[in-house]
């Protein structure tokens, strides 16, 4: 009993601060072997995402290839500053005066799948609310006083923060429900909501381009390795057969 | 054809050396599936090795460079991903195989009379892998990369009167920089491999001079003339074991015996080893931790700064100390205490099978504490992990003062003359 108490002493408030401190994450409904929806994510990142962040350890033509998109398609939709396909993936705002604009240089983008998972960012570009106190008259909920705009917001409208109210006990109490549009947005939300899974699908691919092709080479090995296995160990018994 | 490897013979001893060290050698047979991560430890050296010079030809040593000339051979090099992550994922498989090598060792008593210098030499590569691996994870240039060397090297700064200039001298310059970056380089591709590669040599070398223990501990080589002829191994061994000592039939000869039994694990290790780099070559953020795929910021430190999981054990032992000269001292004597191994165990008895209750259930308990000490180096500090790894701190010395005390006059189980059947 008294192991008992010590241990409720010690774990239980270690335990509850654990369960706390990290904000809810939906789960990013991507697929990698879904070329249009990464052809529409590269379209939405070189046309919102690119005039501040860049992508500089991708090339274009690498982008292309393995989304299956043409030099020329490619060239003429998706390069907006007048750069060849084979090169790299660079923003057109000066690098101090990035800093000087949002308080810190908006990070490249090419690994930000890796870093921040794609649960995050799925999450994080929903959660873009009205906040009149901020520079840019947005905050996010799960990157608090985050520095950027909601330059989605054409597509998602203006989303406020919205609350239930609840009788707890006899008195009003207040309960963040999620973040709603105004429906100002081009977007449906549910359409909104696929071109950021669109967007994450695109960063998950430029995170690690060579994923896939991982996936497929690794399965032949494993094979190998099976087939391997099995004349090594009867190799094996057939030695040790005369070993007692 | 024959003339001609007589030819060779006669100036260097070839056969003569692949025989005694390899093909002749002789083992115990009743070696279980513990004694193949030595075999493993080989192979992944040479896999970093070989990989390692790969990665040198598109890597570029500089503050400036490094970080995207890691992207270019993930993105540009063909195939530059396989190398990289066969060696980022064999960094790991390195210390778990040579974990369980070392645990081997001491479930068996392998470090006991005669092989005291052979656990020596092998603590010493476990000590040059351990500067080797962080080295190595400095060179990607990343977030953990950067604050990962900024604690590990701070460390040495809390030695009195020497320590701050020490930092300074280790690190080339006031701060970690590209400075620290191009003689990390230096020490990781040429240094330390150098060392690793010598001292695995001299491991081997000790080995085969002492013999190989076996899980009953129990000798395979005789007195001279001490067994009759119907007792001694009917294999063919070489003359420079039979003709000090009388080879018992509990041996196998290395090859092909004792080789195809590992080649055997060495074909589950592959598949392993071939299913994390190619399906999850981050293992979930613990062999390539999230926040290295960002480069290298010394103006903004991360959340949480933890050393890769392999060095977590000693971590918390450094964290749960409060004094940071104290915390030093007391992660450099947790491995110091495994050095002095040899000397501290008492006992005559090798193998825990014929050892007392007591010993099996210090050794279990010493692994589970230092898997927890990992676990609380490797995740985000919290109230009660603090005074959790006090106590794991206590129970990991505990291991050795319990060792030393209960192994004088230990109960121990008659141990039998030959391998039983």
């Amino acid at each position: 009993m008294k192991k008992m108490m010590c241990f409720l002493v010690f774990f239980l408030p270690g335990l509850a601060v654990a369960a706390g401190g990290s904000v809810h994450l939906d789960k990013a409904p991507i697929d990698l072997t879904d070329k249009a929806s990464l052809q529409r994510g590269a379209q939405l990142f070189m046309n919102y995402c690119l005039g501040c962040h860049s992508m500089k350890y991708q090339r274009y033509q690498r982008s292309f290839q393995d989304l299956g998109i043409s030099d020329e398609l490619g060239e003429k939709y998706l390069q907006f500053t007048g750069e060849k396909v084979s090169d790299y993936i660079t923003r057109a705002m000066p690098e101090e005066a990035a800093a000087g604009w949002f308080g810190a240089a908006p990070p490249d983008l090419t690994l930000v799948a890796r870093v921040r998972g794609e649960d995050w960012i799925y999450t994080y570009l929903r959660s873009f609310y009205v906040d009149e106190s901020r520079p840019f008259g947005v905050n996010n909920t799960v990157f608090p006083e985050v520095g950027m705009p909601h330059v989605l917001q054409p597509l998602q409208g203006t989303p406020t923060r919205t609350y239930e109210e609840h009788m707890v006990d006899g008195e009003k109490v207040k309960r963040y429900v999620g973040i709603k549009s105004d429906g100002t947005g081009a977007l449906s939300p549910g359409e909104y909501d696929q071109a950021v899974a669109d967007i994450v699908n695109f960063l998950e691919y430029t995170g690690e381009p060579a994923k896939l092709e991982s996936h497929k080479i690794g399965k032949w090995v494993l094979a190998f390795i099976a087939v391997l296995f099995v004349f090594v160990y009867l190799l094996k018994k057939e030695y040790w057969r005369e070993v007692h | 054809m024959t003339a001609f490897l007589g030819w060779i013979e006669e100036r260097i001893p070839m056969m003569r050396v692949a025989n005694m060290h390899a093909l002749q050698y002789p083992a115990p047979k009743n070696m279980n599936f513990w004694y193949v991560f030595g075999f493993l430890a080989t192979i992944v050296l040479v896999n970093q090795i070989v990989t390692g010079i790969w990665l040198t030809m598109n890597f570029v040593p500089s503050s400036e460079g490094a970080f995207a000339s890691v992207e270019y051979i993930m993105r540009e090099i063909d195939y530059g991903w396989i190398i990289r992550y066969m060696h980022s994922t064999g960094a790991s498989a390195f210390f778990i195989v040579v974990y369980l090598h070392m645990f081997r060792g001491m479930i068996y008593g392998s470090y006991q009379k005669p092989r005291e210098l052979l656990w020596v030499f092998g603590m010493f590569i476990y000590l040059a892998l351990m500067a080797e691996a962080f080295m190595g994870y400095v060179l990607p240039w990343g977030q953990m990369s950067y604050w990962g060397a900024q604690v590990i090297v701070s460390l040495f700064g809390a030695i009195p009167v020497v320590g701050p200039d020490l930092v300074i001298w280790l690190q080339g310059d006031y701060v970690i920089s590209g400075a620290t970056l191009n003689r990390f380089f230096a020490l990781h591709v040429i240094a330390l491999p150098l060392v690793i590669v010598i001292l695995v040599f001299l491991h081997i070398i000790a080995l085969h001079e002492v013999g190989s223990n076996n899980p009953d501990g129990i000798a395979i080589k005789h007195k001279k003339g001490s067994l009759p002829e119907s007792e001694k191994t009917k294999y063919e061994i070489h003359e420079y074991y039979t003709s000090k000592y009388d080879i018992a039939d509990d041996v196998l000869p290395f090859f092909p015996h004792i080789v195809l039994k590992d080649l055997v694990a060495f074909c589950v290790f592959l598949a392993l080893f071939t299913y994390v780099l190619f399906f999850a070559p981050e293992m979930g953020g613990k062999f390539l931790e999230h926040p290295n795929f960002e480069i290298a910021n010394p103006l903004k430190t991360p959340e949480h700064i933890f050393p890769v999981w392999y060095f977590t054990p000693f971590y918390a032992i450094l964290k749960a100390v409060p004094d940071k000269l104290f915390g030093v001292l007391a992660m450099f004597g947790a491995i110091a205490a495994l050095f002095a191994l040899p000397w501290l165990d008492r006992g005559r008895v090798k193998s825990w099978r014929y050892r007392c209750g007591l010993h099996k259930v210090n050794l279990i308990v010493f692994a589970i504490v230092f898997i927890f000490l990992g676990y609380l180096g490797g995740t985000p500090q919290e109230n009660w992990k603090i005074i959790a790894s006090q106590i794991a701190t206590v129970m990991y010395f505990g291991f050795f003062v319990a060792l030393f005390l209960y192994s004088k006059n230990e109960k121990t189980k008659p141990v039998p003359e030959r391998i039983p059947k």
